[in-house]
Formats: structure tokens, C-alpha cells, sequence
């Protein structure tokens, strides 16, 4: 297990929602990364460029902390198609619930929306489930 | 101009919630969806304190007509729960579980440069890609004005 730190989880944590109530008091928009991916890409889409900036601060903040000294995480991946499975599945998936962790999990539930906590649930216990077979039926992937 | 300085700033305090939370971490993820293992209950904290700031400011939200740079809140609407959007958020939770990696974290990791984080983005795209063309867009973001 990795070491747990409550206290950066507590405060990453108010940063997140600090992040997705300026969205909302600036731009009137909901934070939710697989919409806002996922239109950045549309080019039929208008509204692009806030989208598109949006992300583009998502991918400065680990650079920023990284200049700080504690250099950029790299995260620890799985067998390529492990890889293209799982961001298959992430981006149909999504798509089709209309939300993901950020907009579902922390802006839905603020807002106490009956899909956005139906929505949650069930990718957490699906979710759950994949890591229970994954790691404790077939082994470590 | 001030819509895309704002959501770049947003993003940026969004992203910095992410790494210092260690949401960006796969491992971290995977460890909290654990619940058979060495269960890291760090998720669990990092959602409960962005809901800390979003509930009650979402509620004070709600109190106003216009964002602070004059632009309809665009609130969802929508309330049913139907079998897509059940079907959705399983799918999602597969390749969720698989690699540990939801869209915030996925984007914030591409700093790294690891071929395999753009894979993953790269994959993430097509599949949502795939779903609209399959079914359409679902509209969960209301048409921008």
C-alpha cells in the first residue's frame, strides 16, 4: 500500500472542489473532465477555447509542482493493453453516463442530483469489483 | 478572454487538487477501490473534502442569475435515471478499475510524458468519440450559448 497522508488528501481535496465552484462562478459551468474532454475535441463545438484552457491548467499543475522541487509524478502503468482497454472504456463509458468521478462524483453529489449519486455508486462498486478479480481472483495484472 | 483566463485557473487549482492529493497516482486509486486488500481510504477523504467547498457553494450559487463574467449557470437538468446512464458509469468503472486512472487524473498525468498516459488519453478519446457516434451525443453538457 502506498503511504496515506491524510492531510495532502484533505487539502487536495478542497482544492479540487475550490476548482469546480470557480468554473461554476466564472464561467457558469459545470467542472466535469470527461464533457469538457470530450467537447474540447468536437470541432462542431463552440465554447473550444475555455475547454481547451481548462485543460491545459489540469496539465500545468503537475509542472508547477514540479518546479517546487518535487519533480512530476509519474504514474505507474499497466501492460499496454491493459492501457487501451481501460481508456477505451473510461471514454465510452463516461460519455455515456454523461460524467465522470469529477462530474458526477464532486459536483453532482454537491448538488445532491438522484443520477449523479446512482451514477457514482455504481461505477465505484463496478470499479471495486474489477480490482477484486483482477488482484485477488487472477492475481496482481 | 475572461471565460478562458478563468477556466484555465480553474483548471490549474483543480489539477493542483489532484497531485497533492495523490489522486494522480494510479496506485493510490486502485488501492482505495481495494476493498478485499490493503484498503487506502484516501479517495474517500479527497471527495468528501472537495464536497465540503462544493455543496454549500454550489447552494450559495444557486442564489445567482449570472457568473461573474455576466453568463448563464448552466445547471443540469436533467433527472432521470435510465438504463444508459446505469450501463454508462459501469463501463466506466471497468476501465476505471482496470488502470486506476479517471479523465482528471488521466489529463493532469500527461506532464509526465509517459507514452502510456497519452495512450490512455488517446484511447479515452476514441471511445468517447465511439459512443457519440453509436448513440449520439448525450447532451450532458448542455448546448453552449
Amino acid at each position: 500500500m502506498t503511504s496515506f497522508d491524510p492531510i495532502s488528501a484533505a487539502l487536495g481535496g478542497l482544492l479540487i472542489g475550490t476548482g469546480a465552484l470557480l468554473l461554476m462562478l466564472f464561467n457558469g459551468r459545470i467542472a466535469g473532465v470527461s464533457g469538457i474532454f470530450a467537447d474540447a475535441l468536437d470541432p462542431q463545438r463552440t465554447g473550444r477555447a475555455w475547454r481547451v484552457a481548462f485543460i491545459i491548467g489540469l496539465v500545468a499543475a503537475p509542472l508547477l509542482i514540479a518546479a517546487t522541487g518535487r519533480g512530476v509524478p509519474v504514474a505507474d502503468m499497466p501492460a499496454w493493453t491493459v492501457v487501451i482497454a481501460g481508456g477505451l472504456f473510461v471514454g465510452f463509458g463516461t460519455r455515456l453516463a454523461a460524467g465522470c468521478t469529477s462530474g458526477h462524483g464532486v459536483c453532482g453529489i454537491a448538488r445532491l442530483s438522484p443520477r449523479s449519486l446512482v451514477a457514482t455508486a455504481v461505477f465505484m462498486v463496478s470499479a471495486a469489483i474489477v480490482v477484486a478479480v483482477s488482484r485477488h481472483l487472477l492475481g496482481a495484472l | 478572454m475572461g471565460m478562458i483566463i478563468a477556466a484555465l485557473g480553474s483548471g490549474l487549482v483543480f489539477g493542483l487538487g489532484l497531485v497533492i492529493s495523490g489522486m494522480t497516482q494510479p496506485s493510490k486509486v486502485l488501492g482505495f477501490l481495494d476493498v478485499f486488500g490493503n484498503w487506502d481510504p484516501t479517495l474517500a477523504i479527497v471527495m468528501a473534502c472537495a464536497l465540503l467547498v462544493t455543496a454549500p457553494g454550489f447552494a450559495l450559487l444557486r442564489r445567482r442569475d449570472a457568473s461573474i463574467l455576466g453568463v448563464a449557470l448552466d445547471w443540469p437538468t436533467r433527472r432521470t435515471i435510465d438504463p444508459l446512464l446505469i450501463g454508462g458509469a459501469a463501463l466506466f468503472g471497468i476501465g476505471w478499475g482496470l488502470v486506476g486512472l479517471c479523465p482528471g487524473p488521466a489529463l493532469a498525468n500527461l506532464a509526465g510524458l509517459s507514452p502510456k498516459i497519452f495512450g490512455f488519453v488517446v484511447a479515452m478519446a476514441i471511445g468517447a468519440w465511439g459512443q457519440d457516434v453509436l448513440l449520439g451525443v448525450r447532451g450532458s453538457q448542455p448546448q453552449p450559448t
